[in-house]
């Protein structure tokens, strides 16, 4: 049984505890072990995206100090329920902390997002959830261009029997940016817009992500102007693990 | 209008893209022989300049837009000119050419259509390749008749033919040719120059002294590299296979030659970028001016190249303007992106424009140092108390007490609800289902 460190990124753990608590059901249902480093905090993305990368090296040192920790014959693979996350570490820190790169690369070769791992490593697609339902995928940035993601969402949506419908531009950024939705919040929001608007041409029940961070844009704009015929936008963990049957 | 445009041309470009990607190498190919090129630059430009010798072209090395503004408009004094023909050009942009040449007296026509349009309303290209993209046909309309001091039909045909017309005069008076250079090779000193609309042409032929202003990272090694180049270039530009027009000039008009000016000028500008050299930025160099990341950018396609304030546009212009500028101007430009790094996997010589931003935001200085300053601390404090378990659980807890209210949220508020923090947070819920 492969054994799973659970990273669970600041957002899943502050905000959204339920994606987090999905996150690790459905690791288990595609039969992995899962464990959860109590001194993890977060990997320092905020912080080198406000061009601050000492402050964001300070925490990756933390992160890097609390996973690199962890034994690597016991502890097959680090998740996160995101890929922007997951970019962080396996995209920026080999540079960012440059005096234990190796260590670092160590790190990112055996960091994952979440739907990577179940269908590139672990090879599954259907972890035994049920859907009756229709979804649109939303590609989020960091996991398309920085991890090179794209069919394994597909993938695992039309594995629990989803009806998958291609919005258009499903790989154009949705507008969130991190410090950009805060610094320029009309281009931010008309962003959205489009993204939203695409996904209501496809009239699914949901739009689908891997990356908290553009759903809380999406949501927050959907809700401000109200649904209307907007998809409900929904993190892949959440959507499969709403068609497991209940936990014993 | 724009959107529609940049969409139409993104069509264009992707079914350009599926061919290109038949040459699936060719990226790669391309992005080797730039950063060959900026391994010797030095070098190349040596060559380049002693190969250009030998056909009986002049040099001159400008280290400032200053100094290449003085060479040009001297030339121009020396020689009693009047008129000067352009022909589009982004270095000439760059060194605000056209009013120097004003400002000296002389009459400077842009004679690539978009640019003509563009000088006309008395505004700056809002695009690399296609500088009045921002404008639709009933203003072209109204520039061009104001121009012409006629009404003119809203006819894409018929206000063509009226420029056609009233440039194919001005080619023929002018005194001096300007244009830019796309490419450079250093083994045959032979200048390529790629246009659409056959202007450039006109503009090296026509007029008895044409003067080139080139980027110092313009020079490729050897011209065999262009084989790979310039149909990189022209399919991520506009879509085409190769443009309608490849120009290579070697030297000016010898004896026996029917066309070509009498003298051939090269200005080589370097305005900070040999700075760049050895640099993380230094790639940046790699760049052919395709326009491919303007194209893919959500953020460029919603406020168009004006909004920019600056020559260069898009993803390649928050990466140029700074450091061109040595942080004068565009500091703030790396911050008004996404990082979603379209752009980067745009780049058909893979510059990492996206890493670039994001590395900028740290390392141009700030124009308002005491709001770098105020970040700076603040990102420290939060730095010393996330990288602690303990500091996290007591702000995490100070924030759920807030219940996110927080201040400085309004600019996200005003048009997006902000989820509050969970009553509990994953770590406590796992630590109690664990106990
Ligand atoms: S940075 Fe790359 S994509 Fe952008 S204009 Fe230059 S070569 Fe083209």
């Amino acid at each position: 049984m492969p054994k799973v460190a659970l990273f669970v990124t600041c957002v899943a753990d502050q905000v959204f505890p339920d994606t987090a608590a999905a996150t690790v059901r459905v690791l288990e249902a595609a039969g992995a072990e899962v464990v959860f480093p109590a001194a993890q905090t977060c990997c320092g993305q905020p912080a080198i995206t406000a061009g601050e990368p000492a402050a964001a090296a300070r925490l990756a040192h933390h992160h890097l100090d609390v996973f690199g920790a962890l034994d690597a014959g016991e502890i097959d693979a680090i998740v996160a329920p995101s890929g922007s996350c997951t970019a962080m570490v396996c995209h920026h820190y080999p540079a960012l902390l440059a005096e234990r790169r190796t260590e670092a690369e160590a790190l990112a070769a055996r960091t994952f997002e979440l739907t990577q791992y179940l269908v590139d490593v672990l090879g599954v697609v259907d972890i035994g959830a049920r859907l009756d339902t229709t979804v649109t995928v939303h590609d989020a940035c960091h996991g398309l261009r920085n991890l090179g993601l794209g069919h394994e969402t597909r993938r695992l949506v039309e594995g629990a029997g989803a009806t998958l419908v291609e919005m258009t531009e499903p790989d154009t950024c949705c507008g969130f940016g991190g410090v950009f939705s805060f610094g320029f919040p009309e281009v931010s929001t008309r962003l959205a817009d489009s993204k939203l608007g695409h996904a209501a041409g496809t009239s699914a029940r949901y739009l689908v992500s891997g990356d908290l961070a553009c759903l809380m844009h999406l949501d927050g704009r959907r809700r401000k102007v109200g649904p209307g015929t907007v998809p409900q936008p929904i993190h892949i963990a959440d959507l499969l693990a709403s068609g497991l049957p209940p936990k014993r | 209008m724009l959107q529609r445009a940049l969409h139409n041309l993104d069509r264009r470009l992707r079914t350009a893209g599926e061919s290109a990607a038949a040459h699936p190498d060719w990226k790669d190919r391309a992005a080797a022989i730039r950063r060959e090129t900026l391994l010797d630059l030095d070098g190349w430009l040596d060559r380049l300049e002693h190969s250009l010798v030998a056909r009986g072209v002049h040099v001159h090395r400008a280290s400032t837009p200053a100094d290449a503004r003085r060479v040009v408009v001297e030339l121009a004094q020396a020689r009693g000119a009047r008129t000067v023909v352009k022909s589009k050009s982004m270095a000439t942009e760059e060194i605000d050419l056209g009013n120097a040449l004003e400002d000296a007296g002389l009459t400077s026509v842009e004679t690539d259509l978009g640019e003509y349009i563009v000088q006309l309303a008395g505004e700056r290209p809002s695009h690399m390749i296609t500088p009045a993209i921002h404008k639709t046909l009933p203003q072209i309309r109204d520039v061009l008749a104001k121009e012409a001091g006629t009404d003119l039909a809203v006819d894409r045909e018929a206000l063509t033919a009226w420029a056609r017309d009233r440039l194919r005069g001005e080619f023929l008076r002018a005194d001096i040719g300007i244009t830019g250079v796309n490419f450079a090779a250093a083994d045959t000193g032979t200048l390529v120059l790629v246009t659409n609309e056959g202007n450039g042409r006109f503009c090296t032929t026509l007029p008895r002294v044409h003067i080139a202003v080139m980027p110092v990272e313009k020079v490729i090694p050897r011209l065999a590299d262009a084989g790979i180049l310039l149909p990189l270039l022209t399919t991520h530009a506009t879509g085409q296979a190769l443009s309608n027009y490849v120009t290579m000039i070697s030297g000016p008009r010898r004896a026996g030659e029917v066309d070509g000016p009498d003298e051939l000028h090269v200005v080589f500008l370097d305005n900070r970028r040999r700075t760049l050299l050895g640099t993380r930025y230094e790639e940046m160099l790699a760049c052919i001016r395709c326009g491919a990341c303007l194209n893919v950018c959500p953020v460029y396609r919603n406020v168009s190249g004006h909004a920019y304030d600056s020559v260069y546009s898009g993803p390649m212009g928050k990466v140029l303007t700074p450091l061109l500028s040595g942080g004068t101007e565009g500091a703030d430009l790396p911050y008004g992106s996404t990082l979603c790094h379209a752009c980067s996997d745009a780049c058909p010589v893979k510059i990492p424009l996206g890493d670039m931003i994001l590395a900028l935001r740290a390392d141009v200085p700030d124009p308002h140092s005491g709001a770098r300053r105020r970040r700076r601390i603040f990102w420290t404090v939060w730095a010393r108390a996330w990288s602690t378990p303990s500091g996290y659980r007591l702000t995490t807890a100070l924030g759920r007490v807030s219940r996110g209210r927080v201040p400085g949220l309004q600019a996200w508020t005003s048009t997006r609800e902000l989820p509050r923090p969970a009553r509990e947070s994953f770590r406590d819920r796992w630590a109690k289902e664990h106990a």
